[in-house]
């Protein structure tokens, strides 16, 4: 690991709100170039929350988020994706009234080295053959492709994936899988939120698991079986 | 049905059809306000009650650029959508944003209180009697159908309206542009997150409603005379069209305008009675049938 090579992603001491109620108290973690990072944790330690501070999708937020070097905690999320920064929600956020083309080609392209369409169909030949549909017709696991597919048009190369894997049947996580490692091999770097430690482990560098909005453990190598399960009955208590 | 007609109700045929023909009138205007209004419920979350007088504006605006500089209709057809639609785009930037995130009663308020300040504002100068405002000499004169009396500028409303109207529904659920404005409706915050200026968007299309507003002011110039109260008269109507349409539905509020017109035109040959309340009946009964309006993707 390349521990001299400066963070795409450096939070530092992160707090975010939901109205009055304090969420986040003082998340801290990098992610360098090329990497793929998780964040783990059980259900409400604040996963979701980090990535939506990090978006600028927060009602108020406080601490030091570097993207590339450059300070975005007071920016908003239409000029924080301008910088390359892409988010994949974790209700996949398809839009009804749009068609899967539509859907696919609604985020505008914002810096070059974008997927081309016909890539991108190569990645995800579901999408071309429902390409006309409604987006939200779409089964589950294709609605989860649809909403991974549309960032990687933009020439964003940080992405901010939220469970892609949650409910999904376990020949699609496979196939989600398959399209992080192939993303991963293409130079993205991803800060992937996830429950699924067994998924996670097979394709992170480096974890960090959170807890009441806090992190409570970064474990720098994520191939270490004994760490891992270590992690996995933490979260599965 | 000539024959039917004549004996049944003693009307001449060409009564009858210019009856509907001035329903049909009538619902031209519903629609392209109505549209107007769901474009702006849609996007912004507020029910626009200024929109009656946003249509008056653009009458009055046709009727002063006339008599102070001496534009004539063509020119306003054009020039007063943008001055009314300007005025729309800083109303929404420094009045209407800030009640965005208060309850939808404020937008309510706060816009009929608009109304109720511009309508106020000019029948104190001109006082509330209506002005001629005289049809273009391009637009004079008539056909006669046979079975009934077409005038020109009649004819031309129609065929403007109903234009306007597809030009509106074709930009919004057919192109590019549309897309980012259905997307915005539906999830405004994740259509932020993708780099696209939402507020900006919410302020043009905000505009837009209003220009469209402008635009009927217009052409209902020559037909309906110019007066401070005349867009308080319709909007009411318009409002029962948008719920029989479905609240936020493009093609709904374009079809229920026309139906709605073309009800009351019915209804005045008929039962001339409940001319002015066949359309609250009619907005009862869809309601009933179905809560979400008869184009209303849900309730
Ligand atoms: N919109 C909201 N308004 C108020 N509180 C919220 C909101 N969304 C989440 N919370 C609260 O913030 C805390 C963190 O929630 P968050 O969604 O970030 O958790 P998470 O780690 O993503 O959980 P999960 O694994 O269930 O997705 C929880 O206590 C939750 O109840
Ligand atoms: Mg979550």
């Amino acid at each position: 690991m390349n521990e001299v090579s400066p963070a795409v992603l450096c939070v530092r001491d992160l707090h975010g709100w939901y109205g009055d109620s304090h969420v986040l108290h003082s998340v801290s973690f990098d992610v360098r170039p090329g990497q793929l990072v998780t964040l783990l944790g059980r259900n409400g330690a604040g996963k979701s929350t980090t990535l939506k501070a990090m978006m600028g999708l927060l009602d108020k937020r406080r601490g030091s988020i570097l993207f590339r070097g450059k300070e975005t905690i007071a920016a908003q999320a239409n000029q924080i994706a301008r910088q390359g920064l892409a988010y994949c929600p974790e209700d996949r956020g398809i839009f009804a009234t749009l068609s899967v083309e539509e859907n696919l080609r609604l985020p505008p392209k914002l810096r070059e080295g974008g997927m081309g369409i016909d890539a991108i169909y190569r990645l995800f030949p579901n999408l071309k053959d429902r390409c006309k549909s409604g987006g939200t017709k779409l089964s589950g696991g294709e609605q989860q492709m649809l909403a991974i597919a549309r960032i990687l048009r933009t020439g964003a190369d940080t992405l901010l994936l939220d469970e892609p894997t949650e409910g999904l049947a376990p020949v699609i996580v496979k196939q989600i899988g398959a399209v992080i490692r192939e993303l991963k091999t293409l130079g993205y770097t991803i800060l992937l939120v996830e429950q699924n430690i067994k998924f996670a482990a097979k394709v992170a560098d480096q974890h960090y698991v959170l807890e009441n909005g806090r992190v409570v453990e970064h474990i720098p190598h994520a191939a270490k079986a004994d760490e891992v399960r270590a992690i996995a009955n933490y979260l599965h208590a | 049905m000539h024959n039917i007609l004549d004996t049944l109700y003693n009307l001449p045929i060409d009564a009858f059809m210019g009856q509907l023909m001035l329903g049909l009138i009538n619902g031209a205007f519903y629609a392209m306000l109505s549209l107007g209004l769901a474009l702006i419920f849609g996007m912004l979350n507020i029910v626009n009650f200024v929109h009656g007088a946003q249509y008056m504006l653009g009458a009055m605006m046709a009727w002063i650029l006339l008599q102070t500089l001496g534009i004539n209709y063509w020119a306003s057809l054009l020039l007063a959508p943008l001055i009314v639609g300007a005025f729309g785009l800083l109303l929404e930037r420094f009045v209407l944003r800030r009640v965005y995130a208060l309850d939808p009663a404020y937008g309510l308020l706060l816009t009929f209180g608009i109304a109720l300040l511009l309508e106020g504002s000019f029948r104190q100068k001109l006082g509330s009697s209506g002005q001629p405002y005289a049809i273009p000499a391009e637009l004079r004169g008539g056909w006669d159908l046979g079975f009934m009396y077409m005038p020109t500028y009649r004819a031309w409303v129609l065929v403007a309206s109903i234009t306007i109207c597809f030009a509106v529904w074709y930009v919004f659920e057919r192109t590019r542009l549309g897309s980012y404005l259905r997307a915005a409706t539906e999830k405004p915050q994740l259509v932020r997150a993708f780099g696209i200026d939402v507020s900006k968007m919410i302020n043009l299309t905000y505009g837009l409603g209003v220009a469209l507003a402008a635009v009927a002011g217009v052409l209902a110039a020559p037909i309906y005379q110019v007066s401070p109260l005349m867009g308080s008269n319709i909007i009411i109507v318009v409002f029962a069209v948008v719920v029989i349409g479905g609240l936020g539905s493009m093609s709904g509020a374009i079809v229920s305008g026309f139906l709605v017109g073309f009800v009351e035109g019915l209804t005045k040959v008929f039962y001339p009675a409940a001319s002015s309340t066949v359309v609250f009946v009619l907005m009862a009964c869809v309601l009933l049938v179905k809560p979400a309006g008869l184009f209303g993707r849900r309730a």
